[in-house]
């Protein structure tokens, strides 16, 4: 029944059609033109736009090369890689290499330490930028508040190497202060070396490289403000400190919901770089993080599935966090990292 | 602060001139009526801060150049690093550069920050504006695939892998290619370019423009500010750039300022070379002087001061916010 309603109703619009060459049913004309025009419209649309994706080609080309090719790459993580046959011919053993994860006493230091960093950063290094800038703020000299913020960026902009360089000349066993220490007939300093204390070298180079970048952030807030507000708020009695907390924090709070999100998704990852750069000094149990034991056990022991493992794993969870400190955000009526 | 500049100029005998002379005739800071005056204690504790946290940045600073331009006396006689300047000299650095380790590592070094960092911002500019016309043809799939690089990163492994399997291991390239693209960056440029009023473009469109001459005659020539920002940050990345040489770099005579950096200061290795043929012309079995130690660091240093009264121009222009904010 249904079959033949069809074919009569195809039947009577063909016929309809085909009995008015010139006077067109309305119905099947616009139906016509809109898919035609969406036909049309894609060769159009790509004959009009084709410059502007002829544009974007070399990025895409890029980051297929050099970011989704490797991300298909971490399949190595459910093989048993060997680079001598390659990942075509590595034989997959599963799930098996994050068994081996879950079970090894090494990975669970390395995420330990990883998040006993992160946590220690976050509570002795994150608020100090906000501090610091509110503080400039006060000051009633633009010339020397930009000033102080120039010099205080800096070293947000010099490598690793630097900072822990920088270090080394000032507070290392043979540096400024242990130098001036040894003239007074006292013990040089060990802190480069003692891995007791690492997490506060770390906490205090991540400070002084940047604490700067933070302060110029807030103060960009900052600046935002309508300094009408704090008139009001004195007018109505409010004294200095009050202003801050009413006025100055309250205008703060999307940036540091912003730098929370952005530091929670990065949790994972505590300054490779600086800990790579520090491993031989303090040894290789306190400066153990995530990516530097995917880098030793995958890259340097050449268990390249295992480091793929536990890379992977990684980059998921970090994923995962992004996404939820940002709904959470959204969930306080922030804009958060992204929208929609 | 000097409440009283009238007074203080009858006092001197000579009229202050300068630097002094605008410090003391400057207008007396404009403090808002409804502002109390701080306590004392109060504007005490703020400069102190201030100076403490200027002082952390800039007394390291000071005493590794000065150290790097100080003789070996004056070494000797501060005991390491000089505070004091108390003898300089220049014949640290004539050494370094004057060929052998360093002077290659510095060769490096600019050839990966200049390579990288123009085809960087090449095709960061040319993706940002292929994207910037809201509605285009799969101007929201491009941009998805990637906003996706943001937030999840392949890792490194896969990344060695990859790396290795072109057969880049120990190729200048694989310091460029692998972070030639910045998602980041890229949303930088394509803001600003959305921002550019669209009645200039669109008159250029109807007189017969295409893209590609839009872009380089209209869209990037209003755009200089932004571009030199995506510039200084590709480049301080290129010229920073330290795990991907450990990782994909093993021949020494290919190493970037930073490796040698890490090798000659932070560890301490002497200055030989992997073919130890050409060594620099140095106390060759033992690690280099203070000096000469101090100059490297220098050098690491100096071409990011030369760009960095760029970065600062650009503080108020709201572009490092809207860079955050995506």
């Amino acid at each position: 029944m249904t079959v033949s309603t069809r074919d009569g109703r195809g039947a009577a619009t063909q016929a309809d059609r085909e009995a008015s060459a010139t006077v067109l049913p309305v119905a099947v004309t616009e139906n016509e033109r809109s898919s035609s025009r969406r036909r049309k419209g894609f060769k159009l649309r790509f004959k009009q736009d084709r410059s502007l994706l002829a544009m974007s080609v070399p990025v895409i080309v890029l980051l297929v090369i050099f970011a989704y090719v490797p991300m298909l790459g971490n399949v190595v993580a459910f093989q048993n890689y060997s680079p001598f046959v390659g990942i075509a011919e590595s034989p997959f053993v599963g799930f098996s290499n994050f068994a081996r994860l879950l079970e090894d006493p090494e990975f669970w230091h390395a995420v330990g330490n990883t998040l006993v960093i992160t946590a220690f950063q976050l509570v002795f290094f994150f608020p100090l930028p906000i501090f610091l800038a509110i503080l400039l703020n006060s000051l009633l000299r633009p010339g020397l508040r930009t000033l102080i913020q120039a010099v205080v960026y800096l070293p947000h902009f010099f490598s690793w190497v630097i900072i822990v360089t920088v270090f080394q000349q000032i507070l290392g066993g043979a540096g400024l202060i242990s130098q001036w220490l040894r003239q007074a007939g006292a013990e040089p300093l060990d802190i480069m070396t003692n891995p007791d204390t690492f997490i506060l070298l770390l906490t205090s180079q991540t400070i002084w490289r940047d604490a700067g970048w933070g302060i110029v952030v807030f103060l960009a807030a900052l600046s935002a403000v309508d300094p009408s507000q704090y008139e009001a708020a004195a007018v109505d009695g409010a004294s200095g400190w009050r202003r801050i907390w009413h006025v100055t924090l309250p205008a703060l709070r999307p940036t540091i919901i912003l730098l929370l999100i952005l530091r929670l998704g990065d949790s994972l990852s505590v300054g490779f770089e600086q800990l790579l750069l520090q491993r031989e000094a303090v040894g290789a149990h306190a400066a153990e993080v995530l990516d530097t034991f995917v880098y030793f056990s995958g890259v340097v022991s050449g268990d390249f599935s295992y480091g793929a493992a536990a890379g992977l794993l990684k980059g998921i969870i970090s994923l995962i966090l992004v996404l939820a400190a940002n709904k959470v955000a959204h969930m306080f009526g922030e804009a958060g990292v992204y929208q929609k | 602060m000097s409440a009283h500049p009238s007074t203080e100029m009858m006092v001197k005998p000579h009229p202050p001139q300068g630097v002094i002379a605008k410090l003391k005739n400057r207008e007396p800071i404009k403090r808002p009526i409804w502002q109390e005056k701080p306590s004392l204690a109060v504007t005490i504790g703020k400069f102190v801060t201030l100076i403490v946290v200027t002082g952390a940045v800039l007394f390291p600073l000071w005493t590794i150049v000065l150290t790097s331009l100080s003789t070996q006396e004056a070494i000797n006689a501060a005991g390491g690093l000089v505070i004091i300047p108390n003898g300089l000299t220049i014949s640290a650095y004539v050494q370094i550069l004057s060929g052998g380790v360093v002077s290659r590592a510095v060769g490096v070094t600019m050839f990966i920050t200049l390579a990288g960092t123009a085809i960087s911002v090449i095709v960061s500019i040319l993706a940002a504006w292929g994207l910037s016309r809201p509605g285009s043809l799969f101007h929201r799939t491009i941009l998805f695939m990637i906003i996706i690089t943001m937030f999840f990163s392949a890792g490194i492994i896969p990344m060695y892998l990859l790396v290795s399997g072109l057969g880049l291991i120990n190729s200048l390239w694989a310091l460029i290619l692998p972070t030639a693209v910045s998602a980041f960056n890229i949303l930088i440029v394509r803001n600003f370019f959305m921002s550019i009023d669209q009645g200039i473009i669109d008159s250029a469109r109807i007189d017969g423009a295409g893209e590609w001459r839009i872009l380089a005659t209209i869209v990037a020539p209003m755009s200089k500010a932004v571009i030199a920002v995506i510039a200084l940050f590709y480049g301080v990345g290129f010229f920073n750039a330290f795990f991907n040489a450990i990782l994909y770099i093993n021949d020494n005579d290919k190493w970037p300022l930073q490796l040698v950096l890490r090798a000659y200061v932070l560890q301490g290795q002497s200055f030989v070379s992997s073919g130890g043929a050409d060594t620099v012309a140095l106390n060759q079995a033992q690690p280099a002087s203070l000096a000469i130690q101090m100059a490297v660091v220098v050098l690491a240093v100096v071409p990011i001061l030369l760009v960095y009264p760029f970065v600062q121009r650009h503080f108020k222009s709201g572009i490092l916010i809207g860079a955050i904010k995506g």
